[in-house]
């Protein structure tokens, strides 16, 4: 008997599963962008001390990731770091779904070396040949004879289409870049391996790493990355944050989406590490 | 009454043994099902066309050559066997700056006849385009390109699935990549592993054998990303100074976490093996005269070769199919395998970092599923080799 039990004590559990979710109408689910996820998390913890009868839930994986669950509705609200691309668009127009962005946030990237390394600064051509591969020594741009070691995120994430897209002129990494898994990955590694050379949100910048400052316009002007500069656009990586939802729930999502776009909001994004969206 | 419970819980037990097998082999199924689709297509992004004058849509090209010439590495025609002349790169933001807004119609009623005007006064032009901005029945040339077939996707050499507008997918860096990692790790744990079963299960005594082997167990149940963090943190510095290499994240820094990672799977399977042998074999190996040694080297791993062979599988397994470590300490460089001491990138990491981007359906996602067949058919065909040694080695 007791057997018996013990057997079927399972299979209620997988039917209970597949029930019908609990659809209360003040959860909402995020998914997308690790560089978004840390903004995310403050403004919900903020939004949630404010309204604590209302469930979040934030996940991160990926630009991609989090936008492919918006389509299967697997998440009301996608995290991205980067646009739609055409394809997706394609796919959301398909589905019949509605897209809205808001922009929740700003983000710059700094191009980072490790802290011996003589380079302070690279202009836009310069980080470009060495991310595709064609310099491959750190004499080619004025530091010491050693390899050059590139690292980049993996190609889920949104920081590398940004990367390919704005600083890489769309041209393609070269096929020594080390493809690392997250951020904190980068980071570690860099400031292990006296050669190299990544890119990371400014909010993950540490002392065990150097920032290098860029130039757009062929070595003319160079800009350090940080707030002051990100803020006036000086700089000139940097790149919105969007949150991306189907406009139908939108009424359901919307005292969650006025918290973070409100002053209260925005300071928490600042917080963060990020630009807080100019009105 | 008992005898219908006892009736009751067989049939549960058998629907729950086919519900298994069923659940087994349609995973099986939807993975080759997905996988196989992917041979065959044309590696074109979803959604977009490539149209090109006439003339030039009479040159097939590879996806390589595609990659080289959106990267401006091929700039001439005459470089891929057609007539010479520059080619010229546009998408749709160009035909935007080139030609007015009524000109193309407000949902580009027009663009065939504005492609067609641009290529007329630019033969070498290639122009990218969203087909849902074209004309159903468009009668414009498009740019032929090379179907993947099985023997391309393993074969080539590089491995690009998020290049626009022309993926490359190239399998072979990555089938070499895993192959060598794994191996490298199983050369590395085997013979460790083994001595630690042999160490446990005939010279340890009882008190060391009581504390030391739950410790082993429990190594098996820290999550892999903690061994992954564990290698980038303390093997990658250690590999990358030891060496004197540039980098640390290496093929081998790899093969050390999964060596290390496969332990104690082999050390328990195969201890278990060793100490479920009979004690007559033994006690009869040593009656005969033959020395603790020869009585576990001749008598009692060969006895327990299938067991042994079941903790090489299992560890193997573990290896190939390892994804979180190898991700963090391999550094992911699609690239051949130059040897031990380079970034490679394995399948499973690939898979993992991968499947989150790749829209659903897509070329990109059917080229991951590819992937994992590839992956069920090593494993297969290793778990087969082992089986069938070890059968033979029964005495």
């Amino acid at each position: 008997m007791i057997k018996s039990i013990f057997l079927t004590f399972p299979i209620f559990i997988l039917l209970s599963c597949g029930g019908p979710k609990n659809e209360a109408s003040q959860s909402v689910n995020l998914k997308g962008s690790d560089t978004v996820l840390p903004l995310a998390q403050k403004t919900t913890e903020g939004f949630l001390k404010i309204n604590p009868t209302h469930s979040i839930t934030v996940v991160g994986g990926g630009s991609g990731t989090g936008i492919t669950a918006l389509m299967d509705g697997n998440a009301d609200i996608a995290m991205s770091s980067r646009d739609l691309k055409a394809e997706e668009k394609l796919k959301f127009k398909e589905k019949g779904l509605n897209i809205q962005t808001i922009t929740v946030g700003v983000d710059a990237l700094a191009v980072v070396v490790h802290p011996s390394n003589k380079v302070t600064k690279l202009t836009r051509e310069q980080i470009e040949g060495i991310f595709t591969g064609a310099t491959k020594n750190w004499s080619e741009v004025g530091g010491d004879d050693m390899e050059i070691v590139c690292y980049s995120r993996e190609n889920s994430s949104g920081t590398y289409e940004f990367f390919k897209e704005h600083v890489l002129d769309k041209k393609n990494y070269g096929t020594g870049v080390l493809n690392m898994p997250a951020t904190g990955a980068i980071v570690q590694s860099i400031s292990q391996t006296i050669g190299a050379i990544g890119y990371i949100g400014m909010a993950y910048v540490t002392p065990e790493i150097k920032t290098v400052d860029v130039s757009y316009d062929a070595g003319q002007n160079f800009y350090t990355p940080n707030f002051e500069n990100a803020m006036n656009k000086t700089y000139p990586i940097s790149r919105p944050l969007y949150y991306l939802y189907d406009k139908k729930i939108e009424d359901r999502l919307k005292p969650y989406l006025d918290y973070c776009l409100s002053a209260e909001g925005q300071n928490l994004v600042k917080e963060v590490g990020f630009l807080p969206v100019q009105k | 009454m008992n005898r219908s419970i006892e009736k009751g819980v067989e049939v549960l037990i058998k629907t729950c043994g086919y519900f298994t097998s069923v659940v087994v082999v349609l995973i099986v199924f939807f993975l080759f099902k997905e996988g196989l689709s992917f041979v065959g297509s044309t590696p074109v992004e979803e959604g977009f066309s490539i149209v090109v004058s006439k003339a030039n849509s009479a040159i097939t090209i590879n996806s390589v050559q595609a990659k080289d010439i959106f990267d401006s590495k091929i700039h001439n025609w005459s470089e891929i066997s057609g007539k010479p002349d520059f080619i010229r790169l546009f998408d749709l933001d160009d035909l935007l700056e080139i030609f007015s807004p009524e000109e193309l119609g407000a949902d580009f009623e027009n663009s065939e006849v504005c492609i067609r005007r641009l290529l007329d006064s630019l033969p070498g032009a290639m122009v990218v385009v969203l087909n849902a901005a074209l004309p159903k029945d468009h009668k414009l040339h498009t740019l032929q390109l090379d179907k993947i077939t099985l023997y391309s996707f393993l074969s080539d050499r590089q491995w690009f699935p998020t290049a626009k507008p022309v993926g490359v997918y190239g399998a072979l860096p990555l089938l070499l990549g895993t192959l060598l990692v794994s191996i490298m790790a199983i050369i590395l744990a085997l013979p460790f592993g083994l001595a630690g079963a042999i160490y446990l299960a005939e010279i340890a005594d009882n008190r060391v054998r009581n504390w030391l082997k739950p410790l082993i167990e429990l190594l098996s149940g820290i999550p892999s990303v903690v061994y992954g963090f564990f290698g980038l943190v303390v093997i990658v510095p250690f590999v990358q100074q030891v060496f004197g290499l540039s980098v640390g994240e290496t093929a081998l820094s790899g093969s050390i976490v999964l060596a290390i990672m496969a332990l104690p799977t082999i050390i328990t399977v195969s201890e278990d093996a060793i100490r479920t042998i009979p004690s007559d074999v033994r006690q009869a190996s040593l009656a005969l005269g033959a020395s603790h040694w020869q009585t576990i080297t001749r008598v009692l791993i060969p006895y327990a070769a299938s067991g042994i062979s079941a903790a090489i599988i299992l560890g193997v397994g573990r290896a190939i199919g390892e994804t979180m470590a190898v991700l963090m300490v391999t550094g992911n460089a699609a690239i051949m395998p130059h040897g031990l001491t380079h970034p490679v990138r394995t399948i499973p990491a690939t898979i993992a970092a991968e499947l989150g981007e790749a829209s659903f359906g897509g070329l990109h996602f059917k080229a991951l599923f590819a992937l994992g067949c590839v992956l069920f058919v090593i494993t297969f065909v290793t778990n087969y080799i082992v089986d069938s040694i070890s059968r033979k080695r029964k005495i």
